[in-house]
């Protein structure tokens, strides 16, 4: 695209964007990297506003009996920090993570559909929008991030915002995952086999599976609801013969594959860094992608685990607790693996290492309690109590987020060509430990000790240690809030006068560290052909007799060249589009006209959609056809080429 | 246009492959949906129930949707030999079919608005009217591309060696045909020949 001139020569509506610097090179972006990198910084937005309604909650229960915001506010804070956690923060910057690493770790220049890429951040970021503009129009959704009916159901609950706002997002979420699973099918570098995939890729892909197979379902159950409050339909309604049990299932069978839909690619980041700072190959690396794949089968067979206190009946009950128990041993598999990785390893104890060992700690201690809640008996005790909060922190907060930071530390170098300051990432790293136990361990306590969740005040006559359990909670936030303001410093700091880390400052094992730091916009000179699981590392050392690593000179890493590949032809990349941003603009008063409902915003936001779908398609490229986009090969129309 | 012009790893055009792949994530919206209708078959609230079906209509609407799946390969048979007047002639064809569908769903909702079922009654027809009316929309849409295949193969933007575009709709369109068949079949035929005992 950079050398390229439009055949056409004149611009007209449909001429691409050429911009490759400032903001419109943003708003037009289709170019993996760029848009992994919006995703990142979204995240760190909507971090930021999940964290304030944390502060509400953990302000509000400090002391017992205590009521700085009223119930109504209480309610909107602890649905919100929820909505805001699961869908804006650790899905989309494990999405952040695929974007960017996907085509660097399997070697190709981007992903399959460039456009439907850019089309899925925007309708992250409108999602995101459209849900926070309910606290300006009438009230945030205040029926949980479960949205059990009939209580969301209720005209006073706000709930029309959630079943639309989720809506939005789960369409950004299955073009997604429709791309990343084509992306990494029938996108591999030769030779790239799937027994030679990077780890990360191969939890990316069950992931993505993992999505497409689940938002459907959370798609009718958010339709019904929707009807149900705006149209007024009678799905949940069991004056009339509605089931409310029907939402709890269909939420549910989505509920359960998402949790793994957001521990996976941290699974998968720690699975690449352990490796590489034990200067040792992932141990049993078969065995881990087996057991992702299995998580991600059996993970749809345990949702009902959840609903343990709801009138499911025995049967049911004891099948769920069995496989519930069952999905623990994939799990254990991974741990185990993960422990032998570095067993007898020289470790490095940088700053993504110690993130990925507190990942596999506090996961396992989130996991441990996970099982206990898979004894039915057990569970009747701990449902609706602050247990299952400790629980599900210790997993997604001590699991995914931890797995996830080291992730950030460990391709910062890949992304900025700069180091992040390893003094400030451990000081970031034992604040976040210290403060992440202070916060959710006590929870534990407070939760066998009988404190139920979502109430707006911690009732009193519970007594002194749940009281003191949850004032340790609440010093354990302003912890972790010194924590984040050490990484969103070294962050800052790093990106503008970080130590330039050159191409390979880990002595990494896969193939995206073949590539420049920051990679060029084609990603590679030349496709690499792959005859190894860990590529690069082969190709940067040989092993003596022993078998241990002796370094190979020179060749190790690719030639920087100009834009051309060995057979000097030009790269062809994907143009720059405002389309998807067209296209995605329609979906607010399409959106704001479902929860009304308002008929002409509704029809004008259909015929918006329509139009940015036409553009969509009519809009030329920059040289050559669609379906052919390089000019010297003319028969390539059945060579797999994209048309976007 | 893909990033890269080598060949695709499994040897399937990209698009092919995510058509296919989003019709799987398809099955499961459709499948959670008829789940629910026959979870509430019978809670009709004390207003109409199944009896209120027309069958005989209601087959004849079904069997111009499935004849559409013949005019759609012929379609797709035309464009593969290169002869887009018949390529064009035919996707007209079925893009007709669908919306004589259409207009037989539309009509049967207003008899069945008029004899007493409206979504509000009961979870029954709240059941029935979203999952046809989805299906309905679904059709709306592939209609919707048809007549933009239809089009663009006017001014030259789907060329005659682009057959693969014609195939892609193709996919969406039979997928909807399919689970048309599996609807009418769950929520028509079996809970009638069940009454009948």
């Amino acid at each position: 695209m950079s050398h390229s001139t439009t055949t056409t020569g004149r611009r007209s509506v449909f001429s691409r964007p050429t911009a490759e610097t400032g903001f419109s090179s943003w708003i037009t972006t289709t170019d993996h990297k760029k848009i992994g990198i919006m995703y990142f910084f979204t995240v760190l937005v909507f971090f930021f506003l999940g964290g304030v309604e944390s502060g509400v909650i953990r302000a509000q229960l400090a002391q017992a009996e205590q009521s700085l915001v009223t119930p109504e506010i209480y309610n909107q804070a602890f649905t919100m920090h929820g909505i805001t956690m699961v869908f804006l923060v650790v899905m989309p910057l494990s999405a952040a993570f695929f974007n960017y690493l996907i085509p660097l770790q399997i070697g190709a220049r981007d992903v399959a559909f460039p456009r439907l890429n850019a089309f899925s951040y925007w309708m992250y970021l409108f999602g995101g929008i459209f849900l926070y503009s309910s606290f300006l129009l009438g009230g945030a959704p205040n029926g949980s991030w479960v949205g059990y009916a009939p209580l969301s159901i209720d005209s006073v609950s706000n709930m029309a915002f959630y079943a639309v706002g989720i809506q939005l997002l789960g369409v950004s979420s299955l073009a997604a995952a429709v791309n990343f699973i084509v992306t990494i099918l029938n996108m591999r570098a030769p030779g790239m086999t799937f027994m030679r995939m990077p780890m990360f890729i191969w939890m990316s892909l069950v992931t993505n599976f993992l999505l497409l197979f689940a938002l459907p379902i959370i798609a009718v159950a958010l339709f019904m609801l929707q009807f149900d409050t705006v149209f007024g339909a009678q799905f949940f309604n069991p004056a009339t013969g509605g089931d409310p049990i029907l939402w709890q299932h269909l939420f549910w069978l989505f509920g359960h594959p998402e949790v793994y839909i957001m521990i996976l690619p941290a699974m998968g980041i720690v699975s690449e860094i352990l490796p590489v700072f034990s200067r040792k190959p992932l141990f049993g690396y078969a065995a881990v992608a087996f057991a992702g794949a299995a998580i991600g089968f059996i993970g749809f067979g345990v949702w009902a685990h959840h609903m343990f206190t709801s009138s499911i009946g025995p049967v049911a009950r004891s099948a769920f607790a069995l496989s519930t128990m069952f999905i623990a041993v994939p799990t254990g598999i991974k741990i185990f693996n993960w422990v032998f990785t570095m067993w007898g390893g020289k470790l490095r104890f940088t700053t993504p290492m110690l993130f990925s060992i507190g990942f596999v700690s506090m996961f396992t201690i989130g996991g441990l309690s996970g099982v206990t809640h898979s004894i039915v008996p057990h569970n009747a005790q701990q449902h609706d109590t602050y247990y299952v909060v400790a629980h599900f922190h210790y997993v997604l907060f001590g699991g995914a987020l931890f797995g996830l930071i080291a992730g950030i530390y460990y391709w910062f170098p890949k992304v900025t060509g700069r180091l992040m300051s390893e003094r400030l990432g451990k000081a970031h790293f034992w604040t976040w430990l210290l403060g992440f136990n202070l916060t959710f361990g006590p929870m534990h306590m407070s939760g066998l000790l009988g404190q139920p969740r979502r109430t707006a005040v911690l009732p009193g006559e519970l007594g002194g240690t749940v009281e003191l359990y949850n004032l340790l909670s609440s010093l354990g936030l302003l912890v972790l809030v010194v924590s984040a303001l050490i990484f969103l410093y070294n962050l800052v700091v790093s990106i503008k006068s970080g130590v330039a880390s050159g191409p390979d400052p880990w002595d990494a094992r896969t193939l995206e560290w073949l590539s420049a730091s920051p990679p060029k916009h084609y990603n590679f000179d030349v496709i690499p052909t792959i005859s190894h699981r860990d590529e690069f590392w082969h190709r940067k050392y040989a092993e003596d007799e022993a078998g241990r690593p002796v370094a190979v000179p020179a060749g190790a890493s690719e030639e920087h060249g100009d834009g051309h590949d060995d057979r000097g032809e030009h790269i062809h990349m994907p143009d720059p589009s405002y389309w998807p941003l067209v296209m995605c603009l329609g979906f607010f008063p399409l959106a704001y006209g479902l929860i009304g409902p308002i008929w002409p915003a509704i029809i004008v936001g259909v015929v918006w959609i329509i139009i940015g779908y036409f553009g969509w398609i009519i809009e030329p490229v920059a040289e050559g056809d669609d379906d052919d986009p390089v000019v010297e090969d003319p028969d390539a129309h059945r060579s797999g080429v994209a048309a976007h | 246009m893909a990033a890269g012009v080598h060949e695709t790893t499994l040897g399937l055009d990209h698009r092919k492959l995510a058509m296919w792949v989003f019709l799987g994530s398809e099955f499961l919206f459709f499948g959670a949906f008829v789940s629910a209708y026959v979870l509430y078959l019978d809670a009709t609230a004390g207003g109409p129930g199944i009896e209120i079906f027309d069958i005989p209509f209601t087959s004849i609407s079904s069997f111009v949707l499935l004849m559409s799946s013949l005019t759609m390969v012929l379609a797709h048979n035309a464009h593969v030999r290169r002869d887009m007047r018949r390529m064009r002639m035919w996707i007209l064809a079925t893009a007709g079919q669908g919306a004589v569908f259409l207009g037989g769903q539309v009509f049967e909702f207003t008899v069945f608005y008029r004899e007493g079922l409206n979504l509000t009654q009961s979870p029954f027809a709240s059941g029935f009217f979203v999952l046809t009316g989805f299906h309905g929309l679904h059709v709306f849409v592939g209609i919707l591309l048809l007549l933009s295949l239809y089009s663009l193969s006017l001014t030259g933007k789907v060329k005659p060696n682009q057959d693969l575009k014609t195939e892609m709709i193709g996919l969406y369109w039979h997928f909807v045909d399919i689970i048309w068949v599996v609807i009418f079949t769950v929520v028509y035929l079996i809970p009638e020949l069940a009454m009948v005992d």
